[in-house]
């Protein structure tokens, strides 16, 4: 379990975190969202202890990470930037990380073997590809077989069959009773694997909810769907409610700020038969383009935020 | 799933702690310096410098009489054999620099620090582990190469001998300085965290800086120039002195070259817990 309590890290005069407080619970998957330069990988360091917050804590397993006697047992991470000497040996990378905790080489094999790396174990990381790079830091955060697992953007670089390993990885790691903590830009990715999501931006929260609750939240304004033989009069009566109406194609509507409550009351009161009345729902990259750009931080002024519809 | 069944605790297993000991560091260390290639080499070419003093007698020996008279009659030959120690001192000090540095240039040093995130049980091992392999190493190979040297010197019978005065000083003194030089240098590195920067630092401190003191004046030269690091050094092991360079008693410059060794390495040990990587 990871418990950050209003966090603030400020690097001179740019404050990178700021009083930010979250729960990561074990036994579920929970991303980590935010727009590039939102302070993800700057949480990630304070929660591993390799920057010092400028106050507030953040503990794991309810201590610091400096206090825990055997850390990689506690929690494994794999940071962004590859953190891997890369004129050694996969190998050898993962027996000088074991040796701290005085984890034997069976293991090391293990996790070889875990993370398909099997073949080029005693090669040097430097000649390693992006995706086996991502492997290997899979591998070390897995060495101590901890009880949290922090990984950054674990799918970058990783071809489809690999995305799909992770993915299975991740959940069951989360069936067994860990907790998982994962970053991922792709959107598509995290909702598939995330049940819980930590959003944030410009180094403030903002949402600390299960995915569907955050799909459901930034749906709030979707779009409904409506299909009627009369839908010319259904249009004209919407948008003397100042409802925002599209046609789409023949005796279909578009219908933005109405909900279908409204929609159907509407047309129950005017006579007009409805066929259909669907409420669109939008794909959790919508709902964070949504929910990051309506939140005050990311306010730019410029375009209302456009929908992409997924039927 | 729910937010409420989402929030639900499952247990975690209990687990005992079986904690990171500065002797399980100390072993990642080793595993760390002897799994890189460039490691290996430049430790090897590096100490194997030592051996120089022996084709640098046979390179005296073959031109004796083109010699000057005074360089023969005053023949350093102690000194003279033992004079690999300066190109050992080159590739040590690079190498110490870069035990640390290169972890902050990969970014190795955060999955180091994840490991053992009180950071100074790092320090000891790398601090212990190079110096004690430079230790080790390096008093063989100044054997060898005085015994060596000595052969060579003999076709000229200016060939020293153990009990020559200064000698088993200057055999033993070379690994000592070598050794205190590794501690040195990884102090300097972990201060300056960037291999250009330690490199160009200790290169500056080492080579260049005696050099602009040589240009001061009389008085302020032979103030400071005992005390450089380099020149508290060489007091320790070179035999043949020169009144001229006002160097310090031996132990005495011994002595004070551990004293910046200790310094750079407590300031580095410092700064390593209160920063961020």
């Amino acid at each position: 379990m990871i418990e950050v309590q209003n966090l603030t890290k400020r690097y001179g005069e740019r404050v990178a975190v700021e009083d930010l407080s979250f729960v990561v619970e074990p036994g579920v998957v929970t991303g980590f969202l935010g727009p590039n330069g939102a302070g993800k990988s700057t949480t990630m360091r304070l929660i591993l202890g390799l920057d010092a917050p400028s106050s507030g804590t953040a503990l794991v397993g309810g201590r610091a990470y400096h206090e825990i006697p055997d850390p990689l047992r506690e929690i494994g991470a794999m940071l962004e930037a590859h953190a891997i000497h890369t004129g050694r040996s996969a190998r050898n990378h993962l027996r000088a990380l074991a040796a701290t905790h005085g984890i034997g080489d069976a293991r090391v094999e293990e996790v070889i073997d875990l993370v398909g790396l099997g073949q080029v174990a005693n090669k040097r990381v430097g000649t390693f590809s992006l995706g086996m790079g991502q492997r290997l830091g899979i591998a070390s955060s897995l060495l101590g077989d901890p009880l949290t697992v922090v990984l950054d953007e674990p799918v970058n670089g990783l071809d489809p069959e690999g995305i799909r390993w992770v993915r299975e990885l991740l959940r069951g790691l989360a069936a067994e009773g860990k907790t998982v903590f994962l970053s991922s830009h792709m959107m598509s990715e995290m909702a598939l694997i995330a049940e819980r999501l930590v959003v944030i931006g410009k180094g403030r929260l903002i949402a600390d909810t299960s995915v569907e609750e955050f799909v459901e939240k930034a749906s709030a304004g979707a779009p409904v769907q409506v299909r009627s033989p009369r839908a010319e009069d259904l249009r004209a009566a919407l948008e003397r409610m100042r409802a925002d109406v599209d046609s789409v194609g023949d005796g279909e509507l578009l219908v933005r700020g109405s909900t279908p409550g409204q929609i159907g009351d509407l047309a129950a009161e005017l006579g007009i038969p409805l066929h259909g009345l669907t409420p669109q729902h939008i794909s959790l990259e919508d709902a964070f383009m949504q929910i990051t750009r309506t939140s005050v931080e990311f306010h730019t002024g410029s375009e209302k935020p456009e929908l992409k519809v997924v039927a | 799933m729910s937010a409420i069944a989402a929030r639900t605790r499952i247990p975690v297993r209990s687990r005992t702690p079986d904690p990171v000991t500065q002797s399980r560091v100390f072993r990642s260390e080793w595993i760390k310096l002897w799994s890189l290639r460039s490691t290996r080499w430049s430790l090897s070419l590096g100490l194997l410098g030592l051996l120089l003093g022996i084709p640098n007698a046979a390179f005296d020996m073959s031109r004796w009489y083109s010699l000057p008279l005074q360089t023969r009659l005053h023949y350093k030959s102690v000194d003279n054999a033992l004079i690999g120690w300066h190109f050992s001192e080159l590739a040590i000090g690079v190498l110490g620099v870069l035990v640390i540095s290169g972890e902050y240039s990969t970014g190795m040093i955060r999955s180091t620090f994840m490991a053992v995130p009180r950071r100074l049980p790092v320090l000891w091992a790398k601090v212990v582990g190079f110096a004690l392999v430079v230790l080790v190493l390096s008093i063989p190979l100044t054997f060898i190469d005085f015994f060596g040297s000595s052969a060579v010197m003999a076709q000229h019978h200016v060939n020293p001998s153990l009990s020559t005065p200064g000698a088993l000083r200057a055999v033993l003194g070379i690994p000592l300085f070598l050794t205190v030089l590794a501690v040195f240098a990884v102090g300097l590195g972990a201060l300056l965290r960037n291999t250009a920067a330690g490199i160009g630092t200790f290169a500056g401190i080492i080579f260049v800086i005696p050099g602009f003191v040589g240009v001061l004046s009389t008085s302020l030269k032979n103030a400071i120039n005992p005390y450089l690091p380099s020149n508290a050094a060489s007091a320790f092991f070179t035999v043949t002195r020169d009144p001229a360079d006002h160097l310090l008693h031996p132990w005495v410059g011994f002595a004070v070259f551990c004293g910046y060794a200790a310094v750079l390495l407590a300031a580095a040990a410092v700064l390593l817990v209160r920063r961020d990587v």
